[in-house]
């Protein structure tokens, strides 16, 4: 009792044999075949085990509303994919998924006895404690999604970006049809397809049509306006007519496994066709078992008869054209039609064509457990008998594949009595529905729909599309008078009618969901899992829909369906990735200098915004904590230098600049003189601090305002909102000059001796160059703006030259500064001055909830100014809670322990709500130990007292000191 | 991904925008407000399912921020009802 192959029929090259293995078993296909019609030609009818309780599985489809996926174990290993529409290759190796050793002897079955044990929600409710991520790898393991068996091995993809006028989503009769009126108006066509060639419901249910489907594609083909894409699928309608395409294997680049395209249309025709689904009754699952339309694609694509014994258990016509298609092929076909009187007086019409008629009988269960062997039929008159088959063809009625209209939340979907499925509507004018993906089903209709469907598209774009030859077609037998049947109720408790096979979701499930009290089908969705496995719901959703209504006593159309979303079938993120993976999506910030730092060794790594910085530079044989201590040491003594690029830089221009600084920071800027600078804090309007900086008031009306490297695309913004919508009449711009401007910041006790060597064209003495200070000149034939600013405790002189001269500026104060043992400093050191000396850092201290009191900042904020940005809230904020995390010292009680930054630190150390946290820790160059900075619960009235930071389970004690640990009179700064 | 018209760039795509939100009004003076209506101000946005006006920056080209209308469900962009321009620009 076998599936075989035929000797005549379907699209598959019999002179081309090809030889593949699938569970260690060698088997023989052809050009053209599947993974599965290859399978199914070989009588292999258990290809995999179902997802959650491991049930014997078959192929229950013939394309994307089946579930089953295989491995590739060669070539180009891949997991997860869908035997149906995986083209056969040669000397090919496929093992099925989540089975050990293999599908036939799947030891995971033992999961069947304990199915009692797993009901819908099981997992929720089992593994909620201690944690759900203890059970995940445990559960993931036993699911049904497979390994992937060599992760070396990478789909090659490309991303790819097209447009045209008219976008036709399926090439069978209506799809044709739309496309060749819209391809002969003249207009752009793209006709997208997910076969391997044209013709739809035309090729898979074999309906004569002449040849027109092969001539209608072979005319597209030459015309230079249309693109064709076949094994693609259209699976996602996003805004504006934005279409995604994934293309599998594309026939004009034959070294590309994916291409994911996104698409622009003008107008869009779906017809996307319909899927059948199911009859679902007891041990409905087992292999042999499948939709009517699969085994009449398999018979006409792939010439493979799926058995010789068939049962076809329907509600409506269109099974009848299935059942007369395999009895012609062959096969000894009863026909049980659980309507009454189906169609009137065609028994004897189909007895003359080898089917057997019974009228008004059911399916009841199936019998077999690796492959059905018979079903239990009740006749008619209620008499129960066992009848033998290898195949059941089941049709419970169509749904029209409406998913990418309804993405676009234009369409609604309304029920259709008649087709007992629901419809969709058309959009507003950006979309029309084709064919059968609107409910018209007889093929020459669907091709006089397409035709009107791809007049009205191009009609819109002002074009007229000619009238089409159309065919008349020989297709009686649609599915038409469909009686509505969502399940058969089991006999016995205890026998599994499976709804979902995709999510092992059985109509129990449903029933315990709603009696727990998911009574919403999106609810009923997520609790049973049903329509979320790989399939999507693709056959099952109306079933399930249909059988929640009947439990819960709601008409179908009031239950409704759940939210169609993108993707419509499973795509692969390295497909929509296409090359742009990590850095070639996000392109790193280089300095003009980054060659020089790694000439000298640099270790690089990323200081916000991508800017790539220095972290320190290794002598050799040293670490990273030795190389970042010795610099350190190096600024606290002699000089070092650092590359300040990065940093942040916005020129703000005109009458009204001072104004805006005024509105932006919480100090006072109108009164600061033309050559000099000052710190500010800047907050958003909700009272908390965004970032800080210098600006330097460069002339009466123009100013170079400071932002931290990773903070200044945001205080771009800010500032541009601030001009453009809330302060509009204000005569003032922002020029962005980060990256105009190179650095060279030198800092250390040396640093004045230094600039005297580079030879500066001007006054650099403490009168004329202070704290906070400017000057403008040349270093030899170098042009360079200094900057009298510190983030080390140190003084410092930030050169800044036109971004050019940055390596000659770079080397020549290498050089000049051998004399004073000059050392290239990193991030690392500069963490360590700065929290030495207490000074704040974004994302460290300023954690999203600091305002400028709690970081000791309060003395910056004006007194005179009535307004600025983030006032109003912080002082609205502050006398809500006056007990703040302030900015507090820490000193270890053991001087080497260090405590890693953002630990809690809690009352005693306890397993209790956290008074702070440690923002910095660091190893003191100064103070040769270990010191921190933390923000804790007012911590200004604590200094002395000894709290205490969690690590893990320990616990280490802290003395509380004032939060700067180096010149905290700040005489060196300003020297 | 949407497609924006900028008058001074024509029509571009989603991408060389930044979207800011809700157009909320200009900052109002907080003096002039209670705590409770600032903090209105400063937190509560309408939501609206359907036809809002919304501000995006064109970051990757002009720099300039404009004001769309925008249906939030079919993410239709329509000329604003109210016949202000698309562009909140300085005089």
């Amino acid at each position: 009792m076998t599936a075989r192959r035929l000797a005549r029929g379907g699209l598959v090259d019999r002179s081309v044999p090809l030889a593949f293995r699938f569970d260690g078993m060698d088997l023989s296909g052809f050009a053209g075949d599947t993974v599965a019609s290859a399978l199914m030609a070989n009588n292999v009818a258990l290809v995999g085990r179902s997802f959650k309780l491991h049930r014997p599985r078959g192929f229950f489809g013939a394309g994307h509303e089946d579930g089953i996926m295989v491995s590739r174990l060669a070539p180009r290993p891949a997991t997860n994919q869908l035997a149906t529409v995986t083209p056969l290759e040669a000397d090919a190796s496929y093992v099925s998924v989540s089975t050990w050793p293999d599908a036939r002897r799947d030891v995971g079955a033992v999961a069947q006895w304990f199915s009692r044990l797993l009901p819908a929600g099981f997992y929720y409710k089992t593994f909620m404690a201690p944690n759900w991520h203890l059970f995940e790898p445990f559960i993931r393991g036993a699911a049904g999604l497979g390994r992937v068996p060599d992760p070396a091995w990478q789909p090659v993809s490309e991303s790819r970006y097209g447009d045209c006028d008219v976008l036709v989503v399926g090439a069978g009769p209506a799809g044709l049809g739309a496309a060749l009126t819209a391809a002969r108006s003249g207009a752009s066509v793209m006709l997208v397809d997910d076969g391997e060639g044209p013709g739809g419901r035309l090729v898979s249910d074999g309906i004569d049509d002449g040849g027109w489907a092969s001539r209608t594609f072979a005319e597209l083909h030459t015309m230079a306006s249309v693109r064709l894409l076949c094994r693609a699928t259209v699976w996602g309608y996003h805004e504006h007519n934005l279409l995604t395409v994934i293309e599998r294997r594309p026939a004009d680049a034959p070294d590309l496994d994916l291409r994911n395209w996104k698409i622009r249309a003008g107008q869009v025709v779906i017809a996307a066709g319909a899927h059948e689904r199911p009859i679902p009754f007891a041990d409905g699952d087992r292999p042999g078992i499948m939709l009517a339309s699969a085994a009449r694609s398999f018979l006409h694509r792939h010439g493979v008869l799926a058995g010789e014994r068939a049962v076809v258990f329907a509600n409506n016509d269109s099974a009848r054209g299935a059942a007369l298609d395999l009895a012609a092929a062959g096969a000894a076909v009863t026909l049980v039609d659980i309507r009454p009187d189906p169609g009137g007086t065609q028994a004897a019409m189909l007895a003359g064509r080898g089917v057997t008629l019974v009228a008004g009988g059911c399916v009841l269960r199936a019998i077999g457990r690796k492959r059905v062997e018979a079903v239990q039929l009740r006749q008619a008159d209620g008499r129960l008998s066992t009848f033998p088959c290898d195949l059941v063809a089941v049709s419970g009625g169509w749904n029209p594949a409406f998913h990418l209209a309804s993405q676009t939340r234009e369409a609604r979907s309304v029920w259709h009595d008649d087709l007992a499925t629901f419809v969709a509507s058309h959009g507003e004018g950006r979309f029309r529905l084709a064919g059968a993906a609107r409910g018209i089903f007889e093929a020459g209709a669907c091709i006089r729909d397409g035709v009107e469907a791809g007049q009205a598209a191009v009609r819109t774009l002002g074009r007229t599309g000619p009238a089409i030859e159309a065919p008349d077609l020989d297709d009686p037998f649609v599915a038409r008078s469909v009686a509505p049947l969502w399940f058969v109720p089991p006999r016995r408790p205890g026998e599994k009618v499976f709804v979902d096979l995709s999510g092992d979701v059985t109509t129990a499930d449903l029933g315990l969901a709603l009696r727990e009290g998911y009574d919403s089908i999106e609810l009923v969705k997520r609790y049973t899992t049903a329509g979320m496995g790989v399939d999507q719901g693709k056959s099952g959703n109306v079933n399930v829909i249909g059988i929640v209504g009947a439990l819960t006593g709601q008409a179908t159309d009031l239950v409704g369906t759940t939210t169609f979303r993108p993707p419509f079938v499973p795509v692969e993120f390295g497909a929509i990735a296409g090359a742009r993976q990590q850095a070639r999506l996000y392109p790193w910030r280089h300095t003009p200098l980054a060659d020089w730092h790694l000439a000298r060794g640099a270790v690089m790594y990323e200081a916000g915004l991508r800017w790539q910085r220095p972290g320190y530079y290794p002598l050799p044989g040293e670490d990273g904590k030795a190389a970042a201590s010795r610099e350190a040491r190096a600024v606290r003594n002699g000089v070092g230098v650092y590359d300040g690029t990065p940093l942040g830089k916005f020129q703000i221009k005109g009458p009204d600049a001072g104004r805006l600084l005024d509105l932006v920071y919480i100090s006072d800027f109108g009164k600061v003189a033309v050559g000099r600078g000052k710190y500010g804090v800047m907050m958003s309007d909700d009272g908390l601090i965004m970032d800080d900086g210098v600006a330097f008031r460069l002339a009466e009306n123009r100013w170079l305002l400071h932002s931290s490297t990773g903070a200044a695309d945001k205080v771009h913004a800010h500032l541009e909102q601030i001009m453009q919508v809330h302060r509009p009449d204000w005569q003032v711009s922002i020029l962005p000059v980060t990256t105009q401007w190179a650095n060279a910041t030198l800092c250390g006790p040396r640093a004045r001796d230094l600039l005297a060597a580079l030879k500066p064209d001007f006054d650099i003495s403490r009168a004329a160059l202070p704290f906070m200070g400017m000057a403008e000149g040349h270093l030899g034939t170098i042009p360079v703006r200094v900057f009298r600013v510190s983030w080390t405790g140190e003084m410092s002189f930030e050169l800044n030259t036109p971004a050019r001269h940055a390596t000659a500026l770079w080397e020549m104060v290498m050089a000049a500064g051998a004399p004073f043992a000059i050392t290239p400093v990193g991030s690392e050191a500069n963490h360590i001055l700065r929290v030495e000396a207490g000074y704040i850092s974004t994302g460290h201290e300023v954690d999203g909830t600091a305002d400028p009191y709690d970081l000791g900042l309060g003395a910056l904020v004006s007194a005179t100014k009535p307004d600025f940005l983030g006032k109003h809230a912080m002082m609205m904020r502050r006398a809500l809670d006056p007990e703040r995390c302030e900015l507090v010292g820490l000193l270890p009680g053991d001087p080497e322990r260090s405590v890693p930054e953002g630990a809690p630190l809690t009352p005693g150390g306890d397993k209790v709500g956290q008074e702070g946290f440690v923002s910095a820790c660091v190893r003191s160059v100064a103070l040769d130990r270990v010191i921190a900075l933390g923000l804790l619960r007012r911590g200004r009235s604590r200094m002395g007292e000894i709290v205490h930071a969690r690590v893990r389970n320990e616990i280490v004690p802290l003395r509380v000191v004032a939060p700067v640990f180096h010149d905290a009179d700040r005489a060196r700064v300003r020297s | 991904m949407l497609q924006i018209s900028c008058p001074w760039c024509g029509t571009r795509p989603e991408g060389e925008f930044i979207c800011l939100g809700e157009a909320v009004p200009p900052r109002p003076d907080p003096a002039a407000l209670s705590e409770a209506e600032w903090a209105a101000a400063l937190a509560n946005r309408a939501n609206i399912r359907g036809l809002h006006a919304e501000r995006w920056w064109h970051v990757r080209s002009c720099g300039r921020i404009l004001t769309i209308w925008r249906d939030t469900v079919s993410h239709a962009i329509v000329p604003p009802p109210d016949g202000t321009a698309a562009l909140e620009v300085k005089p």
